[in-house]
C-alpha cells in the first residue's frame, strides 16, 4: 500500500485544494490579504478543471456572482478578509434567505476597520453569526491547522449542499499563511456532497417547501422548473407574502434547520477533560498555543483538559455545558477582546467561573501566556 | 381562454401572479410587455432563460415572467446575473433595473458589466425617480426638478445612461420610451441578438411620484411630451447641438459587436488545459517529493 502523498503546503492552498476535492467549479473574488493566494490558485488551477473564475469589481458583486453561480448549478465559494466580510454581508443574508448553498472563507485579520493588516486575528467571530439583518442560522468552521483547512474546506462544501446554506469557512492569518505537511488522501476515499434535486413534476414542485431535516429543494436554473427567488420573505411556492402564519415559519425555519440539526453539524475535539479542574476552550490558529499551555500544564501536575470546537456556529450549548461542568474556571484564550469567552459565560450561566484570555495586539497569544492564566486559578 | 391562443406571449407571463402591483398609468407594464414581445421574437428557449432584476417598481417585473427569475439586492441585478453566466454560459440572462437600482447603488456594476461585454441584455426602465420609496431623486432625474429629497429643485446634473454604457464599453446600446413601444420591442430584439452587453434604456413614467410632483399631467400627457422631445438618432446626427438642447435621442445608438466576456474565458479554459496534465502531473510529483518528516511529538 502506497501511503498517501505528503505535500508541504500553505493553508490558503489547502483551502482551494480542499475546495477543488469538494468539487467547487465557480469562483468570484477580490483580493485582499490575507486571503489572495485562495483566489491567485483558483485564477490558475480552475480553469484547469474546466472551471471558471472571476475576478469582480467589488467584494459586494463577488458575493452577488457567488450565488448567481450556485443557483445556475454550479459549486461555487469566494474568499476575503475582515473588511470584504463586512461588504459581503447582504448578499450573504440573501443567500441564507434564499436557501442557497455556497462557501464563504475569511480569513481573519486584525481590525476593526482596516486594523493591522495583515496581523492574526479571530475578531469577526461574532460578525459571522450574527453580520447581516434579521434572524438566521448559519454555520461557521474554524480550522487549526493546515491539514484540516483542507478537510474542512470539503467539509463545509458537504454541509453547504446537504442544508443549503452559505457556510463560513472561518479561518485565521495563522492558518491562512502556515505551511505544513499535508497528506493528500486519493479522491476516491473522499465523501463528496451534492444538492438533492426535485422528485416531483415540473409546475407541482413547491422550491421552498422543506424536508423532515427544514431543508426545502431548489432546482437549478436552467433546470426547466421556472421558479422565482426573492429577497422577500416568501411562502413555500417561491413568491412574497406578509401573512403572518406564513411569514412566522419562513423565518424560523432558517434558524431552525442549522438548530435541529445541530448533533450532524457540530464537530469539536475533547481532551482530558474527565479529571480536569480547569478547561481551555480555543479554537483556530490559537487553539495551537492552548493545546501546548494545556500539555506544559499536566507536565507541572496540573489536571487541565482541553476543548476544542471545530464547528463553532452553531454554538453547542448542550456539549459544553456537559465539558465545563462542575470545573473550577475555563480559561478562554482568543485574538479578541471575548468574543466566545461570551458564549462560553452564557452557557456556563454562573456555575463556572470563564476566564477570558485576550489579545489585540496583532501577535499570536504564546503557550506561555496561556499557561500564566491556568496557573493563575485558585 | 380563446384569446390565450392568440396572444403568442401570453405564455411568457404567470398569469396567476397578475395583476401586477405598478400604479395607474406607470409605464413599466409596457417595457415589459415589449421585453416578452422581444423575446418571442428571438424565440429564446423559455427554460433556458433567466429573468433578473434588482429592487424598485421596475424590478418588480421579474415576478410576473415566467422564467427562471430572481429578484436580488438593491443595485446589485447585474452581479448575480455575472455570475448566473458565468457559472452556465448556455443561458440567456436579462436583467431588469431601474434608473436608481442601475446608476446609482449599482453604478459599479453596471459599467464593469459593459467593460466586460457580459452576455447580459440590461433593459433600464428610467423613470426618473425612485418610485417603490415614493419620489426621491435619481441620477437620471433632471436638474431642478422636484423631489421629496429635493424640495428646492434637483442640485445633481444627471446622467445620460447610454453615453455612459457605451463608453464603459458596451457592444448595443439603444434608447426607446414606452410611448414608441413598437419601437422599443425592436431595440430590446436588436439587444437581445447580440452576443456580448446589450443595454437598453426604456424611457418611461411615473405619474404617481414624477409626474405629480412637477406637474407634468396625467400619464398620456407626460408619455406625450416623452415623443415630442424624443429625436431619432439618424435625425440627430445631421442636427447642431443647439437644435439638441432638451431633446433626447432615442434609437439604435451604438451596435459595435466584440468577443462576450464568458466565451473569450472559453478561451482561458483551453489555454489553460493545453498541456496542464503533463505540467500539473510534473509540478504535483516534484511537490510530492518535498516530504517533510512524519510528523513526530507536537506541533
Amino acid at each position: 500500500m502506497p501511503s498517501p502523498s505528503r505535500v508541504l503546503m500553505q493553508g490558503n492552498e489547502a483551502i482551494l485544494e480542499g475546495a477543488l476535492a469538494a468539487g467547487m467549479r465557480f469562483y468570484a473574488g477580490y483580493p485582499i490579504t490575507p486571503s489572495t493566494e485562495i483566489a491567485e490558485l483558483a485564477a490558475e488551477r480552475l480553469p484547469k478543471v474546466g472551471g471558471r473564475f472571476i475576478q469582480m469589481e467589488d467584494e459586494i458583486a463577488s458575493m452577488a456572482a457567488v450565488v448567481g453561480g450556485s443557483l445556475a448549478g454550479v459549486k461555487a465559494m469566494t474568499a476575503t478578509s475582515g473588511p470584504g466580510f463586512s461588504l459581503k454581508q447582504e448578499n450573504l443574508g440573501y443567500a441564507i434567505h434564499g436557501d442557497i448553498p455556497c462557501v464563504v472563507v475569511n480569513v481573519q485579520r486584525m481590525g476593526p476597520s482596516t486594523g493591522l493588516p495583515t496581523s492574526p486575528a479571530q475578531g469577526d467571530m461574532q460578525q459571522a453569526r450574527f453580520g447581516s439583518h434579521g434572524d438566521y442560522g448559519i454555520i461557521a468552521l474554524t480550522p487549526s491547522s493546515v491539514s484540516e483547512a483542507y478537510y474542512l474546506t470539503i467539509r463545509a462544501f458537504n454541509l453547504s449542499e446537504q442544508f443549503r446554506v452559505p457556510v463560513i469557512l472561518l479561518a485565521d492569518e495563522v492558518i491562512g499563511h502556515m505551511r505544513e505537511a499535508v497528506a493528500l488522501p486519493d479522491p476516491s476515499e473522499l465523501t463528496i456532497v451534492e444538492r438533492s434535486k426535485p422528485t416531483a413534476p415540473k409546475g407541482e414542485h413547491k422550491p421552498f417547501a422543506p424536508d423532515e431535516k427544514g431543508v426545502p429543494t431548489l432546482p437549478n436554473f436552467g433546470d426547466g422548473y421556472r421558479f422565482h427567488v426573492t429577497g422577500l420573505i416568501h411562502a413555500e411556492d417561491g413568491f412574497a407574502t406578509s401573512n403572518p402564519k406564513l411569514v412566522d415559519k419562513a423565518v424560523r425555519r432558517l434558524t431552525n434547520k442549522i438548530t435541529d440539526n445541530i448533533d450532524e453539524i457540530y464537530q469539536a475535539e475533547q481532551r482530558d477533560i474527565a479529571d480536569a479542574d480547569i478547561v481551555v476552550f480555543s479554537y483556530g490558529g490559537t487553539a495551537r498555543s492552548a493545546q501546548r499551555a494545556v500539555r506544559m500544564a499536566r507536565e507541572k501536575g496540573l489536571k487541565v483538559g482541553f476543548y476544542r470546537p471545530i464547528t463553532i456556529w452553531p454554538f453547542h450549548d448542550e456539549m459544553v455545558r456537559q465539558a465545563i461542568a462542575g470545573k473550577k474556571a475555563v480559561i478562554v484564550p482568543e485574538l479578541n477582546l471575548g468574543q466566545m469567552a461570551r458564549e462560553v459565560e452564557r452557557v456556563a450561566h454562573g456555575t463556572t467561573t470563564v476566564i477570558p484570555v485576550t489579545k489585540v495586539t496583532g501577535e499570536i497569544l504564546t503557550p506561555a501566556e496561556i499557561l500564566a492564566a491556568i496557573e493563575e486559578v485558585r | 381562454m380563446a384569446i390565450a391562443g392568440k396572444i403568442p406571449t401570453r405564455k411568457y407571463l404567470r398569469q396567476d401572479r397578475l395583476p401586477h402591483i405598478w400604479c395607474p398609468g406607470c409605464g413599466h407594464g409596457i417595457v415589459m410587455q415589449a421585453l416578452v414581445r422581444a423575446i418571442h421574437n428571438v424565440g429564446l428557449e423559455q427554460d433556458k432563460t433567466v429573468i433578473v432584476s434588482g429592487i424598485g417598481c421596475s424590478s418588480r417585473a421579474s415576478g410576473y415572467m415566467d422564467f427562471d427569475t430572481i429578484h436580488t439586492t438593491h443595485g446589485r441585478a447585474l452581479a448575480f446575473a455575472t455570475g448566473i453566466k458565468m457559472a452556465n454560459p448556455e443561458l440567456n440572462v436579462i436583467v431588469m433595473t431601474g434608473d436608481g437600482d442601475a446608476s446609482a447603488i449599482g453604478g459599479n456594476h453596471l459599467i464593469h458589466a459593459a467593460r466586460r461585454n457580459i452576455g447580459i441584455t440590461c433593459i433600464c426602465l428610467n423613470n426618473n425617480i425612485y418610485g417603490m420609496t415614493s419620489g426621491q431623486f435619481s441620477p437620471t432625474t433632471p436638474q431642478c426638478m422636484m423631489a421629496t429629497t429635493a424640495p428646492y429643485g434637483v442640485v445633481d446634473p444627471s446622467f445620460d445612461l447610454c453615453k455612459l454604457v457605451q463608453a464603459a464599453g458596451a457592444s448595443y446600446v439603444a434608447r426607446g420610451t414606452a410611448m414608441q413601444a413598437r419601437m422599443l420591442e425592436k431595440y430590446i430584439t436588436g439587444g437581445l441578438k447580440n452576443d456580448g452587453f446589450s443595454f437598453i434604456e426604456a424611457i418611461d413614467q411615473c405619474p404617481t411620484y414624477f409626474g405629480r410632483k412637477n406637474k407634468l399631467g396625467d400619464a398620456y400627457a407626460m408619455m406625450k411630451r416623452q415623443q415630442e422631445v424624443s429625436v431619432s438618432a439618424s435625425k440627430a446626427a445631421a442636427m447642431t447641438p443647439a437644435e439638441l438642447e432638451g431633446k433626447q435621442v432615442v434609437g439604435e445608438l451604438w451596435n459595435s459587436p466584440r468577443p462576450e466576456y464568458a466565451k473569450a474565458y472559453d478561451a482561458v479554459i483551453a489555454k489553460a488545459q493545453q498541456g496542464a496534465t503533463s505540467e500539473d502531473a510534473a509540478r504535483y510529483a516534484q511537490r510530492r517529493s518535498e516530504v517533510a518528516p512524519p510528523e513526530g511529538g507536537g506541533r
